[in-house]
């Protein structure tokens, strides 16, 4: 009981000359009861560098910084920072009589390095960067004690970023649900229920428990508080949850649309189901590792980039492919749809093999830029990654682009009449040799960056594109034939319900219920969403 | 007068193709069981364990490709979805082999070892009666009867038709195989089944149930080109040649096109249901990569390559790409796949009608022979898949064009 | 013969099946026509729109058994769409269409219709191009058209004789095995009639039958159809006058998707609304 006393003694004599620092003006040195405790055992130590953090100034920076390298020690009553050869009073910083062997130097423990890892954090607390402040925040929040609670309050008047705030706020809310005061506590149960925090639901739920008769909270309205919060708690993580999965799913959907769009417009013009597609996204993927590969031999102060570089690639070199597969093979199967899926899967075979015995059969690696890892962090352990984010901007930017391409140039005027009425678009002039070719091209192009987004995200072998035609047909037999907006409706419909159903059952049932659904979705509209009607729309 | 129904049956084959079927028996059920039991290895024309076991195989190949022909070539709706109905035919049979082992497994359990390796204590429901030689032969021709009927109905009721139609018998198959995968499907997850000991209690492995188990691939396969032969040229079959042709006029006359492609394409399944049975224990192993998306459309081209539309063309293709593959994935693995996918670009581009068409044509050039059947590379008036919409002033079709070019063939 | 005979009896269930989008609130005689008011096919109010556009508009109509009507129109007056939604292609926005006293259209499939009597002929020739006239007849024969029967089907003496009626009739008895597609454009017309009388329906919707034929065979194909009527009910669209006037009945006009006059030829042609449609503007 004596030392425990003790400790506790020393712990508030330095907490009021801590506080006495706080009240009065600047001054040159610090007040040496905020030193004593370096007197004393490692308790009493931890206590003094918690006293320092709070008290706060360069004064006692410097006196943290020098504990840190080991340079700080006591001799006698003194406490002094060894520098060199010069020893100085700690306090005042001036120069002691005292030789640098004489110092018996304070060891640092992991017990000490926490504590002063803490008080550094109290410091910059006051006084770093937004960054800093809220890492800081965060920090302490996590091993808050009553003893911060005047620094949180301090803190807390001097900030102005709502985030910052909101840590600091719940920090003390936290602090304040062990307070002996139940209108403190009461107070703490509501600020907590601002948290998206699972811990915190944890430290909320302590209160409801009950041991035989007794509550852990004995205070009823604090419980009815803590029960509120924790409801508030779970809707919020629970929207941060479905915030993510909606996330994924549009991530997912972007990628479908990317791979869907080349096949809508193919299928669209030509009437021929592609299903060497799922090859066209594996060449634009190995475009990009091939420029990942050219930057890093050459330019590697630039790899972060090759990304970019890569677009234009990708969809060349898909788009090449794409115009030799419609030269040599799928322009001599028009009207004949079925026969067409035999020759593309024939094509698809071939495409494979060949990628398997030029580049071999493993998958190869591409690394995200370093602009594109990390990510946001919406809750706790929901996460959106910045690659994510980027695929589904580059998706919009793609669709936007097709769009304008489709509505606004003359090609597009071109291919739009070709997929209504081939025989009439060529009688009228339109060269729908051309059209198909450049067509085909096109939609190639787009397979070939949706492979350059997928590189991003997934693994890149020669098989990467046969999981994602099947899929991919998926959304143009939902989106309707020759429909952009049904096609990314559809792409991000199936991206999102997929996701969903992923988190509820698991991978595989989710894409048996996504099929079960699509069947039944076409027993409701055999046309798909944007069904044309009348009788124009026959088959 | 009707005619009876035997002599109908009868007459349903030309005598040729009879003569045929009578030469295929004595080889099957006399020849190659001779060759193979009774010869000693050294002599010549000894047919050896694995010549029978591959033949076996390919003879339920062939039956899953006249199942195919079907109902692509006389139905005209393409699947490719047809692995699937193979694989659980194997699969049901594939659950009585597995009882057979009886404790005979590496664990010596009363379960089948995959299970025991799960930690499984108790057979799941759908094992139930597994155990039972009568109740598998059941489930085999069941279950993807059951399926076919049900996916059948709900597609072909929405007129569902064409690509959309084989893209989602793709998905089916997909999706399935994503199912069978998994090991808490209680169907041995990415193994399968494999290591069957006995039928009946009679080694799998001894010459004379192998021998047992290809003739009665072959018997399958016969029974399949009678019945077949029999459905094409019954009034059943020209109404389903019907529908392929021009699907509103069947229904403006009175028939309703749901009933008949549904009768066909169940029996389809139910067929390959069968000739997956007789698989498994021939190839002593089924597994989920039996319904990837890539063995159904293989089946497809069989078909091609021999030629759609004619069941002799169906039985052709599946023998000759299967020997082809035999070879070739022993003597060059590396460039199969290339064989095959230009093989599936060939044969669509270059040959509509498989080799059978080939023959055809060869033959038409040194004298001008009517047409038993016909041909079917055109591609029906209105079809469904066409980009063009069918509008009042559309033109008109070259359907005199397109008829003609198919009975010169 | 024994396991034919077998299936040859009708199944309770099945017949239910065929019948049973027919007899809504109708329960005297399911199925069955019912001209006990002398009317075969009564349209009311019917309208239909695609996308905004309105293909019949209001259109009510009736035919009376045994008479034939003829009904000519513009471009775009919605003859087509009105047998559509007559066959149940096409399902009416609003509106009534009863075959007889009894039966709702509107509620019944395709084949259903077809069954109760109302046969089809397109504008375009749509027939088996690959079976032979004399199957394109079998195929339409009336006769028990589900899968069961369908299966074990063996023509009749009775039944061929009657095919070879048809085939005189239709003057293809010589063209009886070739194929249909290799048949002439009037042939094809011609065969498509004929499959239409196989059916025996008691409705026939003719559309533009005797586009493309020669002087000749539109004059037979006139002859052919006032010998039908009485026995039959016949709705004839067409645009060659000559035709509708050889018909002899009455002619109803659409306009924009509904009736805007109904008479004789000569009233008809002589109403100066009808003049204005076709030749004013």
């Amino acid at each position: 009981m004596e030392p425990a006393m003790n400790r506790l003694l020393l712990r508030l004599v330095l907490f009021c000359a801590a506080l006495a620092c706080l009240a009065g003006p600047a001054r040159a040195a610090l007040d040496p009861a905020l030193l004593a405790g370096f007197h004393g055992d490692f308790s009493s130590r931890v206590a003094a560098i918690e006293a320092l953090g709070v008290a706060g100034g360069d004064d006692a920076r410097r006196v943290l910084a020098a504990l840190e390298e080991g340079n700080l020690g006591v001799v006698g009553e003194r406490v002094l920072i060894v520098d060199g050869d010069t020893v100085r009073d700690a306090a005042t910083g001036e120069a002691a009589e005292v030789a640098a062997a004489d110092v018996d130097l304070i060891t640092v423990n992991n017990r000490v390095r926490r504590a002063l890892s803490a008080a550094h954090a109290a410091l910059s607390l006051l006084a770093g960067e937004r960054g800093e402040r809220l890492a800081a925040a965060q920090n302490l929040s996590e091993n808050a004690s009553e003893t911060l609670l005047p620094l949180f309050e301090r803190a807390l008047a001097a900030e102005k970023d709502e985030a910052v705030r909101g840590v600091l706020t719940r920090a003390m809310a936290k602090v304040n649900l062990g307070a002996a005061n139940p209108a403190k506590r009461l107070q703490a149960a509501e600020a907590l229920g601002e948290s998206s925090d699972p811990a915190v639901k944890n430290m909320l739920a302590v209160l409801l428990q009950k041991n035989g008769d007794t509550w852990a909270e004995p205070d009823i309205a604090v419980r009815t508080a803590a029960e509120a919060s924790i409801a508030a708690i779970d809707r919020r993580v629970a929207t941060a949850q479905h915030i993510g999965t909606v996330f994924s799913g549009l991530s997912l959907g972007s990628i479908l649309l990317l791979a869907a769009l080349g096949l809508a417009i193919t299928y669209g013009v030509m009437g021929i189901i592609n299903m060497a597609h799922g090859e066209l996204l594996m060449v634009g993927a190995y475009a990009t590792f091939m420029v990942q590969t050219l930057f890093r031999s050459y330019l590697p102060g630039w790899l972060d980039w090759y990304v970019v570089a890569a677009i234009p690639v990708a969809f060349f070199a898909a788009a090449l492919v794409g115009v030799a597969m419609e030269r040599l093979v799928l322009r001599h199967l028009y009207g004949r749809p079925l026969e067409s899926l035999l020759a593309t899967w024939g094509l698809s075979l071939v495409l494979i093999q060949a990628m398997r015995i030029i580049v071999g059969p493993q998958n190869v690696e591409l690394a995200n830029p370093s602009w594109m890892s990390g990510g946001i962090e919406l809750a706790a352990g929901v996460v959106l990654p910045w690659n994510r984010i980027v695929i589904i901007g580059f998706a919009v930017f793609v669709l936007v682009l097709i769009w304008l391409t489709m509505q606004k140039t003359r090609l597009g005027m071109f291919v739009r009449a070709v997929t209504q009425n081939r025989p009439m678009a060529g009688c009228v002039g339109v060269p729908t040799a051309r059209v198909d070719t450049l067509a085909f091209a096109i939609g190639a192009g787009i397979a070939g960056l949706g492979g350059l987004a997928l590189s991003q995200i997934a693994n890149v072998g020669p098989a990467m594109g046969q999981g994602y035609i099947v899929d991919s047909f998926m959304v143009v037999v939902l989106g309707g034939v020759g429909q952009l907006a049904g096609a990314v409706w559809a792409a991000l419909g199936l991206g999102i319900v997929s996701k969903f159903l992923e988190g509820w059952a698991g991978a595989v049932i989710a894409k048996i219920l996504v099929l079960v659904f699509i069947i039944v979705f076409i027993q409701k509209r055999p046309q798909g969403i944007f069904a044309l009607k009348g009788r124009f729309a026959d088959s | 007068m009707r005619t009876p129904f035997t002599v109908r049956l009868i007459q349903s084959m030309p005598r040729g193709g009879w003569i045929a079927l009578a030469i295929f028996a004595l080889v099957a059920w006399v020849g190659i069981p001779f060759a193979h039991l009774a010869l000693p290895e050294s002599h010549p024309l000894h047919v050896s364990a694995y010549t029978v076991s591959l033949l076996g195989k390919i003879l339920c190949y062939m039956v899953v490709a006249v199942a195919m022909d079907l109902i692509w070539g006389y139905a005209g709706i393409l699947s490719l979805g047809h692995g699937l109905f193979f694989a659980l035919g194997g699969y049901a049979f594939g659950m009585y082999l597995m009882r057979q082992i009886g404790r005979d497994g590496s664990y010596g359990a009363d379960l089948p070892d995959f299970m025991v390796f799960l930690d499984w204590k108790e057979l799941p429901w759908y094992w139930g009666g597994s155990d039972s030689f009568a109740w598998a032969l059941f489930l085999a021709v069941a279950a993807p009867g059951l399926i076919a009927f049900v996916f059948g109905y709900f597609a072909f009721r929405s007129r569902i038709k064409g690509v959309y139609f084989s893209i989602i018998t793709q998905a089916l198959t997909y999706a399935a195989m994503l199912l069978f995968f998994r090991n808490e499907t209680g169907f041995g997850g990415n193994n399968g089944f494999t290591d069957f000991k006995r039928i009946l209690g009679y080694a799998i492995t001894s010459p004379e149930m192998r021998t047992l188990l290809f003739a009665l691939s072959a018997l399958l396969l016969m029974a399949c080109l009678v019945l077949g032969r029999y459905l094409v040229t019954s009034r059943f079959g020209r109404v389903l040649a019907a529908i392929r042709d021009a699907e509103s006029r069947v229904m403006f006359i009175g028939y309703n096109p749901l009933h008949y492609k549904l009768f066909m394409w169940t029996l389809s399944a139910m067929l390959c249901g069968l000739a997956g049975a007789l698989y498994v224990p021939q190839v002593g192993i089924i597994n989920p990569s039996e319904m990837s998306p890539a063995n159904s459309i293989e089946i497809a081209v069989w078909v091609a390559v021999g030629g759609r539309g004619t069941l002799v063309g169906a039985v052709l293709g599946a023998g000759i790409v299967n020997l082809l593959k035999s070879w070739a994935t022993v003597s060059f693995p590396e460039y199969w796949p290339f064989f095959l996918g230009f093989l599936f670009i060939a044969v669509t581009l270059y040959l509509p009608d498989g080799v059978v068409g080939l023959w055809r044509k060869l033959r038409a050039g040194r004298k001008a022979a009517p047409v038993a059947e016909q041909p079917l590379h055109t591609p029906p008036p209105g079809s469904t898949t066409d980009p063009l919409p069918e509008g009042a002033t559309a033109p008109q079709h070259a359907a005199p064009a397109t008829a003609a070019k198919g009975a010169a063939a | 013969m024994s396991a034919v005979t077998e299936l040859e009896r009708p199944d309770a269930a099945d017949r239910e099946n065929w019948d049973g989008g027919a007899n809504t609130g109708h329960p005297v005689r399911p199925g069955e026509l019912d001209l006990s008011h002398n009317v075969i096919l009564y349209l009311d109010d019917i309208s239909v729109s695609f996308d905004g556009f309105r293909a019949l508009n209001k259109l009510s109509l009736t035919i009376d058994a045994g008479e034939l009507r003829c009904i000519i129109g513009p471009n775009g007056a919605g003859k087509t769409t009105m047998m559509d939604v007559i066959t149940g292609k096409t399902r009416p926005d609003s509106g009534k269409a009863y075959f007889g006293q009894t039966l709702d259209l509107t509620r019944m499939t395709e084949p259903q219709i077809a069954h109760a009597g109302i046969g089809r002929k397109f504008q375009k020739p749509t027939i088996f191009e690959h079976h032979t006239a004399f199957e394109n007849l079998e195929l339409a024969m009336k006769a028990d058209k589900r899968v069961r029967r369908s299966l074990f089907a063996a023509l009749s003496d009775d039944e061929r004789d009657r095919i070879a009626e048809v085939l005189r009739r239709i003057r293809l008895d010589r063209e009886a095995d070739r194929l249909a597609g290799l048949l002439s454009h009037g042939q094809k017309q011609w065969l498509e009639i004929g499959m239409l009388l196989m059916q025996e329906p008691r409705l026939l919707l003719l559309d533009e039958p005797v586009a493309g034929m020669t002087d000749d065979e539109t004059e037979r194909t006139a002859e052919l159809f006032v010998s039908l009527a009485g026995s039959h009910s016949l709705m004839v669209v067409e645009h060659d006058m000559a035709f509708v006037e050889a018909l002899g009945g009455k002619v109803t006009v659409l306009c924009e998707g509904s009736v805007l006059a109904e008479g004789d030829l000569a009233t008809v042609q002589a109403d100066p609304r009808v003049i204005e449609v076709y030749l004013g503007r």
